[in-house]
């Protein structure tokens, strides 16, 4: 564990203090797996705070690449696993996660109806905390050059040309264009926001080789040369860290780090004073945000027994509970779910994004698929190896490769 | 030895071969072979905090049916083998008869994963090992004529490289690189070229991959030299040297053919390692510019969606990669061992 970890969870437990009044009384095991940041660290702690039997937590940004061998066993390993509107996919396509209905109706009086996650009419999940992408700016260096906060990606490209000319900053775009998930991550936002779907209506038959993934592309290589040269190897906490040391003045970046941009200990001080947010831009005169919205929940296994559900439901009740948000430092950690919460400040991105109609990441059986061969396939283009028709028909030739394999095509 | 003798002896050994070599290679090669069901597919509502949508989600009851009745996935065959992520047969026929010039070809080519992928394996295995092996015999040589009491200390720092683990040492790397990094800036400093950036080009991304396995795999040549040259017969470097032979001509004469077996060993050891490179490109978020096939395995296991049969597929093929690589120094040392026979 390392050491701003112990404190995060220290944090969280001290914050407890208050919260362990509430009984919490299992009887059989739980066993949580997810993904690394402190809004899921606050829950996990809470979870552990349950007595009566062990609740173990293993949360690291590979959760992905554990959790459904963790829970195809029989018993499984894990009885619970955090994931979002992608990853949760991975796991109803296996089939192993169970129906939380009757758990719900038993347990789940304090849930709002906006954190069941329902599936077919079953509750699947139960969602704690939602994110998006937005606009990240700095306000002192706009507001020196006259320049508006972009409310395009037009505008964010002008922005970007006037702050180079002026000498201010020689790379003022930010943005997590790292080769693979991230990439494909910013091209999903693009072509959502041209008005592109990623398959053709109601089938696994991919749509991105036309117009709107040609204009996605060729806006994304025009961003890219206001960026750091090394930008293919940059992921989110790489393009944090050029944030931090104050590097650049505009970019597209997750609600839940935020936070950390801000935060005096490793950010300059101009920087920590002059972070602003602001809901995410539109391109090609489109309405719909050029970003998509997430949420991230709690899933009950299905190879375990009864008790274990039961005792399992009742610690992720008692790690989202109401009462956590008492904590302001917990407040500020995420834009929760939870009944009872204030947006603070740091909410107002991901608010926008939902009120300005950003679509949700699309929770497909082969959007996964799709994810990963965009990820592999489009760095050629990035780096001006090739076309934008070329390096969309690889990505679809990459894609109905692996959907063939995996019986969707 | 008798053979009841023999066989007793080597039952341990051979059961563990068994369990841990051939089974999981037999498994690998049936994943291979077999596929994920036809997955059946219906349209359904999905709520959640942001409305409901009309999605479509896997028929769980019916996909179970199918799964029990044929628990190993659908036969496919060597279909996995000649799709486009793999040998991409199709795609290649398809390259060669469009294009009229052989690099024309080879460019199409290196746009297939796998081609790209074996392209780059290939460069690395064959500039990293026969590089290392120079090096670690140098530094063997070196340290060897150090006086006794620096040895110890000059060893531990040789061996330094090999003692880090792998994605820890690039990762190091891939900071002091960066243009921003100690060696990136200095970099920059000495080519007078403030934009000049490794990671953003290829080329250089292709020489830090290589700098890094042979900075990575020296100790090892280094520490398996320096044990050949404490066997080393000094009678016949003194007869070297009273034939006036200096110092270059010993070591080329005496010293390397000496140390023969040992750079067959290493020889091999390495063209198997560095065929399966992949820490470095993942410590140096390498892929954009660079990738191996055991990336692909791993890309293909990583994502959210896992394709397990592919990265089985990829397997099979890093092993017969494995087995022509090394098949040229296997035939020689059997020859060898027949002729001594």
């Amino acid at each position: 564990m390392s050491f701003t970890k112990k404190i995060v969870v220290a944090a969280a437990f001290t914050a407890l203090g208050s919260t362990a009044a509430l009984a919490c009384e299992i009887s059989a095991r739980v066993s949580i797996v997810g993904n690394e940041f402190p809004a899921i660290q606050t829950v996990g702690a809470n979870a552990q705070a349950c007595s009566g039997a062990e609740v173990s937590t293993n949360l690291t940004a590979d959760h992905q690449k554990i959790n459904l061998p963790g829970m195809q066993g029989n018993p499984a390993e894990y009885t619970s696993a955090i994931i979002a509107n992608s990853s949760i996919v991975a796991l109803m396509n296996d089939d192993v996660i169970r129906p939380l209905d009757d758990l719900v109706a038993k347990y789940g009086g304090s849930l709002k109806k906006n954190q069941l996650i329902t599936i077919n009419g079953q509750i699947m999940a139960v969602a704690f905390m939602a994110n998006a992408q937005h606009l990240v700016y700095r306000q002192d260096i706009l507001a020196d050059m006259g320049i508006e906060p972009p409310k395009t990606y037009e505008d964010m490209l002008a922005a970007a040309e006037k702050i180079r000319a002026a000498g201010v900053l020689e790379n003022p775009l930010g943005g997590a264009y790292a080769a693979g998930w991230n990439l494909a991550q910013e091209f999903n936002n693009m072509f959502l926001g041209y008005g592109g779907e990623h398959f053709k209506p109601g089938s696994a038959e991919p749509n991105i080789n036309n117009e709107a993934g040609v204009k996605t592309l060729n806006m994304m290589k025009a961003l890219s040369e206001y960026m750091n040269p090394d930008f293919l190897t940059h992921d989110s906490n790489a393009t944090s860290a050029e944030w931090k040391a104050g590097n650049v003045a505009i970019m597209n970046m997750w609600g839940s780090r935020v936070g950390p941009l801000r935060d005096p200990e490793g950010s300059l001080q101009v920087v920590v004073d002059n972070t602003a947010i602001a809901g995410p831009m539109t391109v090609g005169g489109g309405s719909i945000p050029a970003s998509t919205l997430w949420w991230d929940g709690w899933t009950v296994a299905k190879n375990i027994s009864d008790a274990e559900a039961e005792s399992t439901f009742m610690a992720m009740m008692n790690g989202i509970d109401p009462s956590i948000l008492d904590n302001e430092e917990v407040a500020e950690q995420a834009v929760w779910l939870i009944d009872g919460y204030e947006p603070t400040e740091a909410a107002v991105g991901v608010f926008a994004a939902a009120n300005a109609g950003t679509i949700p990441y699309p929770m497909l059986p082969y959007m996964g698929l799709m994810h990963t061969a965009l990820g592999a396939e489009l760095s050629d283009f990035m780096q001006g190896k090739e076309s934008a028709e070329q390096a969309l028909a690889d990505v679809e030739a990459a894609y109905i490769a692996a959907a063939k394999e995996k019986g969707f095509l | 030895m008798k053979h009841r003798t023999f066989f007793w002896f080597f039952l341990p050994t051979g059961l563990a071969m068994v369990l841990f070599i051939a089974a999981p290679i037999v498994s690998v090669v049936m994943q291979s072979m077999f596929a994920p069901h036809e997955a059946v597919i219906v349209t359904v509502e999905n709520c959640g905090p942001f409305g409901c949508t009309e999605e479509t989600t896997i028929d769980q009851e019916a996909t179970r049916e199918v799964r029990e009745a044929a628990p190993l996935g659908r036969f496919v065959g060597l279909d996995i083998y000649f799709d486009r992520g793999h040998l991409a047969v199709a795609e290649v026929g398809e390259a060669w008869r469009s294009t009229d010039s052989l690099g024309a070809f080879f460019s199409k080519l290196g746009n297939l994963p796998f081609y790209r992928a074996i392209g780059f394996t290939l460069t690395y295995t064959f500039v990293v090992t026969p590089l290392l092996i120079i090096l670690g015999l140098m530094i063997a040589l070196a340290v060897n004529s150090l006086h006794r009491r620096l040895k110890g200390l000059v060893i531990f720092f040789s061996l330094l490289p090999m003692i880090v683990t792998p994605l820890i040492g690039s990762l190091i790397l891939f900071w002091m690189i960066d243009s921003r990094g100690i060696l990136g800036s200095a970099i920059q400093w000495m080519a007078n070229d403030p934009e000049l950036s490794l990671k953003a080009s290829t080329g250089l991304t292709w020489v830090t991959l290589i700098v890094y396995g042979v900075w990575n795999s020296a100790p090892f040549a280094f520490v398996v030299f320096y044990a050949g040259l404490q066997t080393l017969p000094q009678d016949q470097l003194e007869a070297a040297q009273i034939d006036g032979a200096n110092r270059w001509q010993q070591v080329w004469h005496v010293v390397v053919p000496h140390l023969m077996p040992l750079v067959t060993f290493v020889t091999l050891i390495q063209l198997m390692d560095n065929f399966k490179v992949l820490e470095p490109i993942v410590g140096l978020n390498a892929a954009a510019h660079a990738t191996s096939l055991s990336w692909i395995i791993l890309n293909d296991l990583g994502g959210e969606t896992r394709q397990l049969s592919a990265a089985s597929t990829t397997s099979v093929l890093t092993i017969i990669g494995v087995a022509i690589l090394l098949s040229p120094v296997l035939v020689r040392t059997w020859r060898d061992f027949k002729g001594k026979t």
